[in-house]
């Protein structure tokens, strides 16, 4: 719409300066074109940064927030929540997370998520920041290289979120005890490693894995034996009280702790390395292997008050076995009621024993077994009820050889095998106590007492006369020397006239020998004053006064 | 352009060129033509006089599609990164404007919003409908097509009000450990758009709103 040419002159010059205003202004055309570029730049760019996208079940969305909630990897962000929504049949949240391109890598169908939230126990604190920052998705990774979008996210966290090296162990036991997962395993009260996992088997058993961490991996051998480190093993022995524990933690929140088992045991092989039992304590764990138990019955005729099931089964001392069953039976033949005992032994408890008999070949069926305790009954061994302490009143069962006994059969086909017995030897201790007591009661204690009481009524008697006679008079004889000395003292006193006549008496005299003291001194140096009678003197006072005084 | 009181009749309507004058639309005097030179100053303050700005519709377009263009990354992308005690995070200008609606803040929300995304969208359409209806020559309501474009004109920077928003939070909240804003990328996106729509805007010769079709 540019203005028509109104001169032929202007039609003519402008040309080429026309040719360059159409020229210049298009070049903003140039400014849309760098946008565009721009922005199909940045979109690609995006692209190419986009990492997988990836659903993770969960049972709860508990503080996930779209768009804020992370995906960490050693606390490392890698994504981010991009929606939380329910499952099709509302069991489970399934959050959604987009994940930036280089942690494609990270995932594997092994890969395990799960939330980080503060966690409080009693061996360990974490997640404390998430109190401030709301809680992360954490993120561990697998080992499988299939590739994986969907997961199911970890309701606890992994004992061991970023794998360290080390080993994992199996530990199977009948009870797991106290244990905790993150429970401190211990090698010689040193922490080496911790429980990861705790399962229930379908046959009730309970199955713990634990983690080993390298290198004390290497201190696991097959002869290794775990056992429940929880608690405190108070022991009251022969050498005092004896207290064991791992650590504080492990007495609060549990723990297991493994050694090298007795070397001197055969090793047992191990049926899968890393599978191992776990026992209950160290003693149980470094116990030699027990291996089959025998089970025998016993027949006793007296009352077994104080025999409880698990009490021990002593062969020459040696624990050997534990009472099973304590039951009681009925003979028809004398209408008696014995009291049937049935124990548990374990005859590779008797150590070198054991291992002297098997090279004989007396284990290894029960028929040949059962010929040899044959023979040891008719060497005399017998089953005997023993006191085991005289203040809780227990008993257990020794097995001993007592010759003195009678002779019996043995019968070696009744199976479980049947052992003779004697009675115990706390009945004659009851025996003994019983005449000790008899004799006390024995004692005239009547006429003792009637005696003793005459004595203390002529006592009695005594006393009484010295109180009612004797103590009056006394009285009165002490208030007479108290007015005695009384008087006594009114006499000595300063004021008294007695006192002050004395005085006066002794300072008369006093001037009296004064005055006989200067007529002799007078009489002295004028001898012929005796004849002649005084002269007057040179010094007239004192001479008028000694005249006066001697004339009468 | 000649003033043309409403209710009048068309016809009475003549162009400036058909009177021989051009208007200077920087100090907006009217001069005869004739009188103008070979290199067309105006008498008065010697800007440059055009009867019409050449190619004006042409890079309008092209202003506003680059600022459609820009308008796309400037939502998409965010334009601050807030790192504080309780987390960080980075906001688009609409995640923003969310917050602020969810917080309660709902006057807050509305000025960005009408500073961030009706203005700018405004200014879009308004554009566009203005070049469509200059390309048809229309004669449909061009006085409030006139309107239309002062208004455009002049409520252009204020689209600036989020990016001076965003400098100053980015400027002032530098807390170190406790909190820190940073611009991000969207931000830059987003001033593009404004500077882009305004020299659209600029670009446009008002005056062909009443041009008739010659």
């Amino acid at each position: 719409m540019s203005a028509p040419p109104t001169s032929p002159f202007e039609e003519e010059l402008p040309t080429p300066v026309v040719q360059n205003r159409r020229w210049i202004p298009r070049l903003v055309w140039l400014v849309p074109i760098v946008a565009a570029v721009i922005g199909i730049s940045l979109l690609i760019r995006n692209w190419e940064n986009a990492g997988p996208r990836i659903t993770i079940g969960f049972l709860s969305g508990e503080g996930l927030q779209v768009g804020k909630t992370l995906v960490k990897y050693r606390d490392v962000t890698v994504g981010s929540v991009s929606a939380v929504v329910l499952s099709a049949d509302h069991q489970t949240v399934v959050v959604s997370a987009n994940l930036s391109k280089d942690a494609a890598s990270l995932l594997g169908a092994d890969t395990q998520f799960w939330i980080v939230r503060p966690r409080i126990g009693v061996g360990s604190v974490s997640g404390l920041d998430t109190l401030l920052s709301g809680v992360y998705i954490g993120m561990k990774t697998g080992t499988a290289a299939i590739r994986k979008r969907q997961f199911v996210g970890l309701e606890n966290p992994p004992a061991l979120s970023h794998g360290p090296h080390g080993r994992e162990l199996q530990l199977h036991a009948a009870r797991a005890g106290s244990l905790a997962i993150g429970a401190p395993v211990y090698f010689r009260q040193f922490q080496v490693g911790r429980v990861i996992d705790e399962n229930l088997l379908s046959d009730g058993s309970t199955r713990v894995t634990v983690f080993v961490e390298a290198p004390y991996d290497n201190f696991v051998k097959s002869v290794t034996r775990f056992w429940n480190a929880s608690g405190i093993d108070v022991r009251l022995g022969a050498d005092g009280l004896n207290v064991q524990t791992e650590s504080l933690a492990a007495v609060l929140a549990g723990g297991l702790a493994f050694d090298d088992g007795p070397t001197e045991t055969v090793p047992v092989a191990a049926g899968m390395p890393g599978e191992f039992t776990l026992y209950q304590n160290e003693t149980e764990a470094m116990a030699p292997p027990d291996g089959d138990p025998h089970y025998v019955r016993m027949r006793f005729a007296q009352a077994l008050r104080g025999l409880e099931v698990g009490a021990p089964v002593e062969f020459v001392g040696v624990d050997i076995g534990s009472v099973v069953s304590v039951d009681l039976g009925y003979e028809r033949q004398d209408k008696s009621f014995p009291v049937i005992v049935t124990a548990k032994l374990y005859p590779r408890r008797m150590g070198q024993a054991y291992e002297a008999l098997a090279a004989q070949g007396k284990t290894e069926s029960v028929e040949t077994l059962a010929a040899f305790v044959g023979t040891l009954v008719n060497r005399g061994l017998r089953a005997q009820p023993r006191s085991a302490s005289l203040l809780t009143g227990k008993l257990y069962i020794a097995l001993d050889f007592l010759p003195a006994s009678p002779r019996v059969a043995f019968d070696a086909s009744i199976r479980p095998l049947e052992l003779p017995t004697v009675n115990g030897t706390f009945q004659e201790l009851e025996a003994s106590v019983g005449r000790l007591v008899k004799k006390v009661n024995d004692l005239p204690l009547d006429q003792i007492a009637a005696d003793l009481h005459m004595d203390l009524r002529d006592l009695h008697e005594t006393l009484s006369e010295i109180h009612a006679r004797v103590l009056p008079s006394a009285v009165d004889t002490l208030s007479a020397l108290h007015g005695t000395l009384d008087s006594a003292d009114r006499t000595f006193d300063v004021e008294s006239p007695l006192q002050r006549g004395l005085t006066e008496s002794l300072s008369e005299a006093r001037s009296t020998l004064q005055a006989v003291r200067e007529l002799a001194d007078y009489l002295d140096r004028h001898p012929d004053a005796l004849l002649r009678g005084r002269r007057p003197q040179k010094m007239p006072a004192r001479p008028a006064a000694v005249s006066s005084d001697t004339r009468p | 352009m000649v003033d043309c009181p409403r209710g009048q009749d068309m016809p009475v309507l003549r162009q400036s060129f058909e009177l021989g004058l051009v208007l200077c639309r920087t100090c907006g005097l009217a001069v005869s033509r004739a009188s103008l030179g070979v290199d067309r100053r105006c008498p008065r303050c010697q800007g440059r006089i055009e009867q019409r700005t050449p190619f004006s519709t042409e890079m309008t377009l092209a202003w506003l599609i680059a600022g459609i263009v820009f308008y796309v990354p400037a939502n998409l992308l965010p334009v601050m990164h807030t790192r504080g005690l309780l987390g960080e995070a980075d906001s688009t200008i609409l995640g923003g404007i969310l917050e602020f609606w969810r917080s309660g803040d709902w006057d807050i929300a509305l000025l960005i919003f009408i500073a961030s995304v009706a203005v700018p969208f405004t200014k879009f359409i308004a554009i566009g409908l203005l070049l469509i209806t200059v390309r048809k020559n229309s004669r449909w309501e061009q006085h409030q097509r006139t309107a239309l474009y002062r208004i455009v004109e002049f409520i252009g920077y204020w689209s600036m009000l989020d990016v001076i928003v965003v400098a100053l939070t980015a400027a002032l909240m530098q807390f170190q450990a406790l909190g820190a804003a940073e611009p991000r990328p969207g931000i830059a996106f987003f001033c593009a758009v404004v500077v882009v729509t305004m020299l659209s805007a600029l670009s446009f010769d008002a005056r062909l709103i009443w041009d008739r079709p010659a």
